[in-house]
């Protein structure tokens, strides 16, 4: 709900400034929304399926007995592995996070979870691909995974 | 036609995906089906705004000021600048990635986009509170920093490969975009 009001009126004030200024420049920033959307609407289906199949199979439950079903540091990998591919709302994993965390998994574990949760986006590569390039793509999430690691181990010794 | 199928290849496989979830395991598919749907009716309201906000940018947003704001030699300052514009409250990720592609090609250096969309996804303030609540403050605090300099060296560091081997292919398609736009200019 923030987002969209967030998101809308940034639209409406920059419109009505776009409008004021030239008629003919917004039409043709409209112009340019709409093939850039285009371009990207396969990737965004893609990544709306890709999202949908993951979170299907992927539940809270399921991730609670991943990760609490390993120990140690498998389970740290795991957590960032699973971080690393959903794409959960952070009103969802936060709490899932938290439960994990009373239920006995390590704050490496939670930390590697957390931080490949927001960090890391494999779901939606595709679209990031669309708009950045394939290596730009590539390093951030893969030099990001290696980051969250290294922040997990950081987090484990000092919390 | 062809062309068509082969574009939208990816999501056709993943309706097939779906179908054969629908025939194996009912119960995962409605689920996976809803929570498609319901991302769906996110996107569809907010993509529209956000791709129109993008071409607003390309149109108004002056090169001269982007690059001396965000580019490879604003420094500290840039940085700054990245970290505030990600934190504030606007949405997932890939509403991000059509903004930041447009930054860069405005002259945004890798490092500041790299900051921008890590500070977007992993130090949102309202995330940071529900943070808070169920995980604690020394951990959110700790995980804020840690995460703000392993951006920081993540972006270095990509800038330093990228600058050494630059992604030839998108770098391409965008001086096709850009050609489009200006037509007669550098038509041969």
């Amino acid at each position: 709900m923030v987002t969209i009001i967030t998101i809308y009126s940034l639209l409406g004030v920059g419109l009505v400034a776009s409008l004021i200024r030239s008629r003919e420049k917004t039409k043709k920033a409209f112009k340019i929304a709409g093939k850039a959307l285009l371009k990207t609407a396969p990737s965004l289906l893609t990544v709306l399926g890709i999202v949908g199949l993951t979170l299907g199979i992927l539940t809270s439950e399921t991730i609670s007995k991943l990760v609490g079903a390993e120990s140690g540091f498998t389970a740290t990998i795991f957590a960032a592995v699973i971080g690393a591919i959903t794409l959960i709302p952070s009103l969802v994993a936060f709490p899932l996070a938290g439960s994990l965390l009373r239920s006995g998994a390590t704050v490496m574990t939670i930390s590697a979870f957390v931080t490949t949760l927001v960090m890391v986006g494999v779901v939606t590569a595709p679209m990031e691909i669309k708009s950045l390039g394939k290596k730009f793509t590539l390093l951030r999430n893969g030099l990001g995974f290696i980051a969250a690691l290294v922040i997990a181990g950081i987090m484990g010794v000092l919390l | 036609m062809m062309n068509i199928l082969k574009k939208f290849r990816f999501p056709i496989l993943i309706a097939f995906v779906f179908i054969g979830l629908a025939i194996w395991i009912p119960d995962t598919a409605a689920r996976s089906s809803q929570v498609t749907w319901d991302y769906f009716k996110e996107m569809a309201l907010i993509m529209p705004a956000v791709f129109i906000l993008m071409g607003l940018m390309e149109i108004w947003v002056p090169k001269d000021k982007i690059q001396k704001w965000l580019g490879s030699g604003s420094g500290i300052k840039g940085a700054a600048i990245s970290v505030a514009l990600g934190t504030l409250p606007t949405g997932p990720l890939y509403v991000a990635f059509p903004m930041t592609g447009s930054l860069i090609r405005k002259g945004a250096s890798v490092t500041n986009m790299v900051i921008f969309l890590g500070s977007w996804a992993a130090l949102k303030i309202p995330q940071l509170m529900v943070e808070i609540k169920f995980l604690g403050v020394s951990f959110t605090l700790l995980r804020f920093s840690l995460t703000l300099v392993a951006l920081l060296l993540v972006g270095l560091l990509m800038e330093t490969i990228l600058r050494k081997n630059p992604d030839k292919i998108w770098l391409e398609n965008v001086s096709e975009e850009m050609e489009e736009k200006n037509p007669g200019k550098i038509k041969m």
